[in-house]
């Protein structure tokens, strides 16, 4: 041991927390990316996350309702240490960092010194720099919770007040940033004037109903909304998401367990009455993206639904295929969180859903689940082709985007 | 490749880290007790900068003899590292996940001569 000379170097950052820069806590991804050439593919990233509510003194000068816009502004500037005005939120929201194992998923207070850009926008590049994205689509987080709401007219505000601020505030500052407009879904003819305002404003390549809520999705209420968007050529986006006070998720004692279910769960019930309503049939050039419920439950799915089909037909009249049949070729399917633990069920699910046209890459950057573009790129059983379409060219295809990035 | 330094034992604490360079590849080392671990910074699960992750104790659910729960506690023996990224959590001792045999870190060898903490690779 005599003759060793070398030291070893001490790496900069010793342990990550909440105040390391996203693009170190991500520089394994970018390592990744460069070492298997991403910057020459195109990768868009379907659904990822900021947190609206750091900005929520910003969001709720966007109200339009002269009273409740004055009561939220006096509530944001004058209370200190209560939640934000107007969001509902769910209690799992606050587990989600595992008791401060994933520091990334608790805040990111890291240090920004840009000033001619928002933070989020900030936050958003970095991310996009580490993941090697061209595109992201960017989603809030409480706000997911608003179909839960008890004022209806909140979700209303606060949907109409987010889609100005995101796309005023946050979208220009980078060319690719997107967004889909939240839907106030639980009040349809609301949701209706929402498409028709932000269908074309710039940067919006479609629109989002968060799916934790009880309002059937094939109520004839929404029908002149699917007329409006399938007009449009936009895709329609169901966002999952959790509901613990939900009587038998309630009976989850782990965010494990709810979490697991939950994000599945309201993205199944919605499904079921999607197709079994015959709403592809109803509207063929509707296109439907089912998000954040990972794939596992598609093929399940899939799987009962053409079971029962066969025996009670007289029940879903609207129908000339399978179930299946829809759920793989009028819907697609963000692959976020990829379940991987047993590949043959992986390779199987993907052929079941058409995954070289109806698949898209979704990071859900920065939660706690988040996939890289790995996840796709590593799978042994994907071609280069497969993969370039997952990755991104599927996603150029369904949201008219740029096959070259931005 | 040769023996590389990484330290005195005297400049690591008890369950403490430190997180280095060597050629390219990173290494984190620990030491718990009078021993010391060497593990590659790359998780098994998709690649995240695991030993720049925090510590840890293992958790354990507190079961009766009649098989009633009590809740969890942590167990003073066991000591995890948690990868930052997505959570996994692994052994210090034997780079093991706690829930899977299928998932380990990657070790690196470490000697501790007169004093000194040497990686090789
Ligand atoms: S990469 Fe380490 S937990 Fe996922």
């Amino acid at each position: 041991m005599d003759a060793v000379v070398h030291n070893a170097k001490h790496h900069p950052i010793q342990e990550m927390d909440t105040t390391t820069d996203s693009r170190d806590y991500l520089g394994h991804a970018r390592r990744d990316a460069e070492s298997k050439g991403y910057d020459d593919w195109l990768i868009v990233d379907i659904d990822a996350h900021h947190v609206e509510s750091v900005s929520w003194s910003e969001v709720t000068s966007y109200i339009e309702d002269p009273v409740v816009r004055h009561q939220a502004m006096m509530y944001q500037k004058e209370r200190i240490g209560a939640p934000p005005y107007g969001l509902n939120g769910d209690l799992g929201l606050r587990y989600q960092d595992v008791g401060g194992r994933i520091p990334h998923q608790s805040s990111q207070r890291e240090k920004i010194e840009e000033i001619d850009v928002h933070r989020d926008v900030v936050l958003t590049r970095r991310a996009m720099h580490g993941l090697a994205l061209d595109y992201m689509v960017l989603f809030p987080t409480p706000m997911l919770f608003l179909g839960m709401h008890p004022q209806t007219d909140m979700e209303v505000f606060l949907c109409n007040a987010y889609n100005r601020w995101l796309t005023e505030r946050i979208v220009p500052g980078e060319p690719g940033i997107v967004s889909l407009a939240v839907l106030p879904f639980n009040t349809p003819d609301e949701a209706l004037k929402t498409v028709e305002k932000m269908a074309t404003v710039d940067g919006v390549i479609g629109f989002c109903v968060t799916s934790t809520r009880y309002k059937p999705v094939h109520s004839n209420e929404y029908m002149k909304l699917y007329r409006t968007i399938e007009e449009t050529g936009k895709p329609i986006a169901f966002h999952a998401g959790y509901h613990w006070q939900d009587p038998s998720l309630a009976t989850c004692n782990t965010f494990l367990g709810m979490h697991a279910l939950g994000f599945a769960w309201c993205n199944i019930v919605h499904m079921t009455n999607w197709i079994l309503n015959g709403i592809p049939e109803r509207f063929p050039q509707l296109k439907s993206l089912w998000v954040e419920s990972g794939l596992s439950w598609v093929p399940f799915l899939m799987q009962r639904l053409d079971d029962q089909y066969l025996m009670r037909q007289s029940e879903a009249p609207l129908l000339k295929r399978m179930p299946s049949e829809y759920m793989a070729k009028n819907c697609w399917y963000p692959c976020q969180p990829m379940e991987k633990s047993n590949i043959k069920g992986v390779e199987c699910t993907f052929e079941m859903i058409n995954a070289h046209s109806q698949l898209l890459y979704a990071s859900d950057w920065p939660h706690f689940d988040f996939d890289t573009p790995s996840v796709i790129y590593d799978l042994p059983f994907l071609d280069e082709k497969a993969k370039r379409n997952i990755l991104g060219l599927n996603a150029a295809r369904l949201f008219g985007l740029n096959e070259n990035g931005p | 490749m040769e023996p590389v330094r990484v330290g005195a034992v005297d400049e690591f604490g008890d369950r403490t880290k430190r997180v280095v360079f060597i050629g390219h590849e990173e290494i984190g080392v620990f030491r718990l007790g009078d021993e010391f671990f060497a593990w590659r910074n790359k998780c098994p699960h998709q690649g995240g900068p695991v030993c720049q992750g925090r510590l840890y104790q293992l958790v354990r659910e507190n079961l009766d003899a009649d098989m009633k729960s009590h809740g969890r506690v942590y167990d003073d023996e066991k000591l995890n590292i948690v990868c930052p990224w997505h959570g996994l959590e692994f052994d210090i001792r034997t780079g093991q996940h706690p829930g899977t045999s299928d998932l380990a870190l990657e070790p690196a060898t470490v000697q501790v001569q007169a004093g000194e903490i040497y990686v090789l690779l």
